[in-house]
């Protein structure tokens, strides 16, 4: 079976055509880069994403702390990591990369923020 | 901030920067999703990240003074610009000047929506700002009008906080943004995405209740009979950008009208020497890479004038 993909790595957007046998990917044409063959083979076998939100603070000096997983997630989870999200408050004082969750819902992911938020 | 450091890094010496806001970083804070920064630092980035990288290497620059809620108000053909910030109104003479201005999102007015004037109308970016920056949820029930990137990205951050998007709604026959935000912000939440379809009509009395959806041939005229209604609390507006030139218009230089951009031979330059323009408000970007980057060459060209002068 031939998959027809857009890559979603970079903005140059490219068509991808997978090669499925048996749920595996056996061939990725198309791609411009090696990103686009693991792309098409985590889309096909476990699709996932990086998932970015906001995070409630409580006492900084911006009321949202925005936040990403410092990895991708299952795209199956992403609900759930967003009633995780909306759960959340933050009181300290954050860098970009400093860490908000660890191992976030048992991803083996961080939540992270990812602007410079003061008291 | 790339043409002020792409200035330092070139030689001049007494850069200062206006920022209106209380923070540097601009409209990059509020685009809290990833996707920036994959050409200019080779890492998938959010806009705060990459707006980060510039602000810890500017400030590491202390020939750069930054002044923070500076409010420019006029700017003269002579390169004089008055700017109000907290308890003074101030006025500098510069050798060059670097217009980074942005732009502004079209509005419902530019593409001619009929119907009545609820509330419950936004424009995608103003909605971004709502809900990454305030924390507050415009509306639960949405169609969003245009598929620039803007208004695609808004569609998943508004399926995210729970309310459900019930239709974007493009009149051309393709999208107006990238491929990859069609697939990850509208294919990965299954929303209905019409394209040839217009939004004919807006329904509502003081919050909007619904619009209509109306189907158009190639040459974007009506089909008759393909209306049809969508029941929604909430309408944003995503069709593009205008670059925001009101100032060196002030200045005297020559704008194109239909566009807004400068008129200009070359990247970055107006009608007026000495007075260069960059980023979106010289010409609509995709990406904001390539933003920083024709930014560095702004920087560049104003040291190259100053220099000239000498």
């Amino acid at each position: 079976m031939t998959k027809n993909l857009i890559c979603i790595e970079c903005p140059v957007s490219c068509i991808l055509s997978v090669d499925i046998e048996n749920c595996r990917v056996v061939k990725v044409k198309g791609n411009k880069c090696p990103k686009g063959e693991e792309y098409a083979k985590a889309e096909m076998e476990n699709p996932v994403r990086i998932l970015t939100s906001t995070v409630l603070s409580k006492g900084l000096s911006l009321k949202m702390v925005p936040v990403r997983t410092d990895k991708p997630i299952p795209k199956a989870k992403i609900q759930d990591a967003m009633n995780e999200i909306r759960k959340i408050r933050t009181e300290k004082s954050v860098h970009p990369g400093d860490i908000i969750i660890e191992n976030f819902l048992g991803f083996g992911v961080n939540l992270v923020a990812t602007r410079e938020v003061s008291k | 901030m790339a043409a002020a450091i792409s200035a330092f890094e070139n030689g001049a010496r007494d850069i200062l920067l206006l920022e209106r806001d209380q923070y540097l970083g601009g409209i990059l804070n509020q685009c809290i999703h990833t996707g920036f920064g994959i050409n200019y630092f080779k890492e998938v980035l959010t806009g705060p990240e990459y707006a980060d990288r510039f602000i810890k290497k500017i400030k590491a620059i202390p020939e750069i003074e930054i002044s923070l809620k500076s409010f420019v108000v006029k700017l003269t053909k002579n390169n004089v610009i008055t700017y109000l910030k907290p308890g003074s109104l101030e006025e500098v003479k510069a050798k060059a000047i670097i217009m980074a201005t942005g732009a502004r999102e079209r509005t419902r007015e530019m593409v001619h929506i009929a119907g009545t004037r609820p509330s419950g109308i936004f424009s995608a970016g103003l909605a971004q700002k709502l809900i990454n920056i305030e924390g507050l949820l415009p509306g639960k029930e949405v169609v969003i009008i245009g598929s620039g990137d803007i208004g695609l990205i808004m569609a998943r951050r508004f399926v995210l906080e729970g309310a459900k998007v019930k239709g974007v709604i493009e009149i051309e026959r393709r999208t107006r943004g990238l491929a990859r935000n069609v697939v990850q912000c509208i294919e990965d939440f299954d929303i209905p995405f019409y394209l040839s379809h217009k939004v004919s009509k807006i329904h509502g009395k003081d919050r909007v209740e619904a619009v209509e959806v109306v189907r158009v041939n190639e040459g974007l005229n009506e089909v008759p009979d393909s209306k049809f209604k969508i029941e929604c609390d909430t309408v944003l507006i995503s069709v593009g950008l205008i670059p925001e030139n009101e100032l060196i218009e002030m200045a005297g230089v020559e704008l194109d009208r239909k566009t807004n951009s400068p008129v200009s031979g070359e990247l970055n330059k107006t009608s007026i020497p000495g007075l260069f323009v960059c980023g979106n408000a010289f010409k609509i970007y995709d990406i904001v890479d390539s933003v920083s980057k024709d930014s560095s060459l702004a920087g560049r060209r104003a040291v190259e004038h100053i220099a000239g002068q000498a």
